[in-house]
């Protein structure tokens, strides 16, 4: 009689405690790791390098601030030099030895892909920021990827539809010769011919480039009113640079249709001036953007592009996803994730669809004159903002079998 | 008029345009050929050097208000000094060793430079803008010629020119050539030789950091410039013959015009073609085109 008390109990007493203390023991090891795997020394380290870095950092301290979680965050970082390979491995790595729940940022396309890949087959989740090509929600979506920032729909729809409706209709096409340039320049025509407007040629040049002169003069005698260059860093830079060199600005427009606040920075508003640019972020649109980037500013002494902003906007929503279910299984933060809207600096009421697309407003901008310009980094007036519906490519166009299911 | 129906309007612009690239490809290699020629090293740092070069330019305008003219003789001179001092302090340990410890260290070194320069600025880089006497350009009809550009071929041409003067053609570059040859015997007559070959790095280094300011206003100035450029020239000294100075000039100017002609035909290929031709030069003449057979 008395073991058996003595087993019922032991018995209320394991399931009270099970019921009670269900969040404490499913964060594993009780800590959060979330890992940044991003390019370091390469050709887009302006763009999100060790910026990314430093607002993976802020929001991690943000949230530890104001939360005051139970569990640990904890941060690792990597350089993928910009190989698909280099970050398959590394995230393999992570998630496999080092504990790693989350691996953010992956700018390239090549890496995003790799890695989006391996964390759906190790059930951990990838929060792509730095990446362009819609792939990444489209043939390649799944459930376990949020892409948060842009990608080349969103800003080529934003830039190539603003000019041809402001009467630049006849367009040359100066494309980076990979995946991303092909992918952009697909986009841009589309939306170009979709706005009465006529693509008079094309050409291709090797990536990466430094001497843009020969594409030029092709995209000068086509007669073309724009040049839509749809290649992005150092390629746009230097295709900005020597068509103003030899000539073809002011007489034919550009328009960049992957260009970041870092490479109007470097090349000046001279040259860049009156161009169109499509960003989901600028760090001057309110007193919110302001503040957050200042702070972002005193640290990295820089201000950040959207890749930037955007990287700390999704790590902060991850992390109070993974708050509020009190537990990182992958499946349960997505649905939070995806359950609750972002509503931060960076983004009013976004939401990720089904897809993986982070769905916000994007912005119309505009280069300023240099005399327009009244404070360092002040470089545009914002002509539009492109509401999150007509933003980013439709449900309805998606190649995504998640949505082809529904 | 077409030809092969191109415009001929196009292949004149492309032609021209390749020997602009061709100028800088001969004054790069030219550099790697006269210190691979003469001291038998193959610096990999050249690449970085040339950055460094453009560099000088661009931080001597920022901090010190010095003009693209005064820049184009501070840089080599800037970039030669260094030279001097990687050749003092690290190179001249090496010389009795194979070419590749050579080719190691100033592969390290050039690292260690576009680390460094990356750090600090970015890889973005910086515009530096033409001097104002070369500002615009004109027509020639069948296409818009940068005065710039045009500058840019006359001081290539003529700085190779007079190197290969120098070498081949006077009594300096004589002695030069025999302590290359016969390092003890040509000291045995009482030349400095390890003077003579100090200088000779510093000054196809100042060659690089020559190229390095020419090139400052066509493209961006950024940590990456030298890396992106440099495979593509030592290309072309080894189509024309490792260590060969009127091979290696000669070889920038014609790879320069070549691609120029593929950026008309199949722009896509520009960027291999370089290496096609290396390939098929190496199976029917292993020791370059001027190159002396072994």
């Amino acid at each position: 009689m008395e073991t058996r008390v003595k087993f019922k109990c032991l018995a209320i007493a394991a399931a009270t405690a099970a019921l009670l203390n269900p969040a404490q023991a499913q964060i594993s090891d009780n800590a959060v790791r979330i890992g940044v795997l991003t390019d370091l020394s390469g050709v887009y380290s302006d763009v999100s390098g060790k910026g990314t870095v430093v607002a993976t950092q802020m929001a991690i301290d943000d949230f530890v601030a104001k939360e005051r979680p139970s569990f640990k965050v904890e941060m690792v970082s990597a350089d993928h030099q910009n190989k698909g390979d280099i970050a398959a491995n590394k995230a393999r790595e992570w998630f496999e030895r080092e504990k790693v729940d989350v691996a953010s940022e992956l700018v390239t396309t090549s890496v995003a892909l790799a890695v989006q890949k391996i964390a759906k087959e190790k059930n951990r989740i990838a929060l792509i920021s730095g990446a362009a090509s819609t792939r990444v929600t489209n043939e390649d979506c799944n459930d376990v990827t949020v892409h948060w920032t842009y990608d080349t729909y969103a800003v080529a729809n934003g830039t190539a539809k603003a000019v041809t409706k402001t009467g630049g209709k006849k367009w040359f096409f100066l494309t980076a010769d990979y995946a991303f340039g092909h992918s952009l320049e697909k986009d841009a025509m589309e939306v170009v011919k979709a706005n009465g407007g006529e693509v008079v040629g094309s050409v291709r040049h090797p990536f990466p480039g430094s001497d843009f002169s020969s594409f030029l003069l092709k995209a000068q005698s086509s007669g073309a009113q724009i040049i839509g260059l749809a290649n992005a860093g150092g390629d746009t830079i230097n295709s900005i640079k020597q068509a103003a060199e030899f000539g073809v600005t002011p007489k034919q427009s550009l328009a960049g249709l992957l260009m970041f606040i870092t490479d109007v920075h470097s090349l000046g508003l001279k040259v860049t001036q009156n161009m169109y640019l499509t960003e989901g972020f600028y760090w001057n649109l309110n007193d919110e953007t302001r503040a957050w980037s200042k702070r972002f500013f005193d640290q990295h002494k820089r201000m950040p592009t959207m890749v930037q902003a955007g990287q700390y906007s999704a790590v902060m929503h991850y992390l109070k996803a993974v708050k509020a279910v009190g537990t990182d299984d992958t499946a349960k933060v997505m649905a939070q994730m995806r359950k609750t809207p972002v509503n931060d600096f960076f983004a009013k009421n976004g939401t990720i669809r089904e897809d993986g697309r982070m769905v916000h407003d994007m912005y119309l901008l505009q280069v300023k004159k240099p005399a327009e310009s009244t404070v360092p980094w002040d470089y545009y007036h914002v002509r539009a903002t492109i509401p999150a519906a007509e933003a980013f490519q439709p449900l309805a166009a998606s190649k995504c079998p998640l949505v082809a299911k529904k | 008029m077409t030809l092969f129906g191109i415009s001929s309007q196009a292949l004149f612009g492309q032609l021209l345009l390749g020997l602009i690239n061709g100028s800088f490809y001969a004054v790069l290699s030219l550099g790697l050929a006269v210190i691979f020629g003469l001291l038998n090293i193959i610096n990999f740092s050249h690449g970085a050097l040339y950055m460094i070069g453009a560099f000088v330019a661009l931080l001597g305008l920022e901090h010190l208000g010095m003009n693209y003219w005064a820049a184009l003789v501070a840089a080599p001179v800037v970039v030669g000094l260094l030279g001097v001092l990687i050749e003092r302090t690290m190179l001249k340990h090496l010389y009795k060793l194979d070419h590749l410890y050579g080719l190691l260290l100033t592969f390290g070194l050039a690292l260690i430079a576009e680390g460094v320069f990356r750090y600090y600025f970015g890889v973005s880089g910086s515009s530096y803008a033409p001097p104002e006497e070369l500002q615009g350009g004109v027509d020639l009809g069948f296409m818009f010629m940068p005065l710039y550009r045009g500058w840019v071929v006359l001081a290539s041409l003529a700085v190779c020119l007079a190197t290969w003067y120098v070498i081949e053609r006077t009594p300096l570059g004589a002695t030069l050539r025999a302590a290359t040859e016969r390092p003890l015997l040509v000291q045995a007559l009482g030349i400095n030789v390890p003077v003579l070959v100090t200088a000779t790095y510093g000054v196809g280094v100042a060659l690089a950091a020559f190229a390095g300011v020419l090139a400052a206003p066509v493209i961006q100035v950024n940590p990456v410039m030298g890396s992106n450029l440099i495979i593509v020239v030592f290309a072309v000294v080894v189509i024309g013959g490792m260590g060969s100075i009127a091979g290696s000039i000669v070889t920038g100017l014609g790879l320069g015009l070549v691609e120029g002609l593929t950026k008309v035909v199949y722009p896509e290929a520009s960027a291999v073609v370089i290496f096609v031709i290396m390939i098929v030069v190496l199976l029917f003449r292993p020791a370059g085109l001027f190159g002396k057979q072994a």
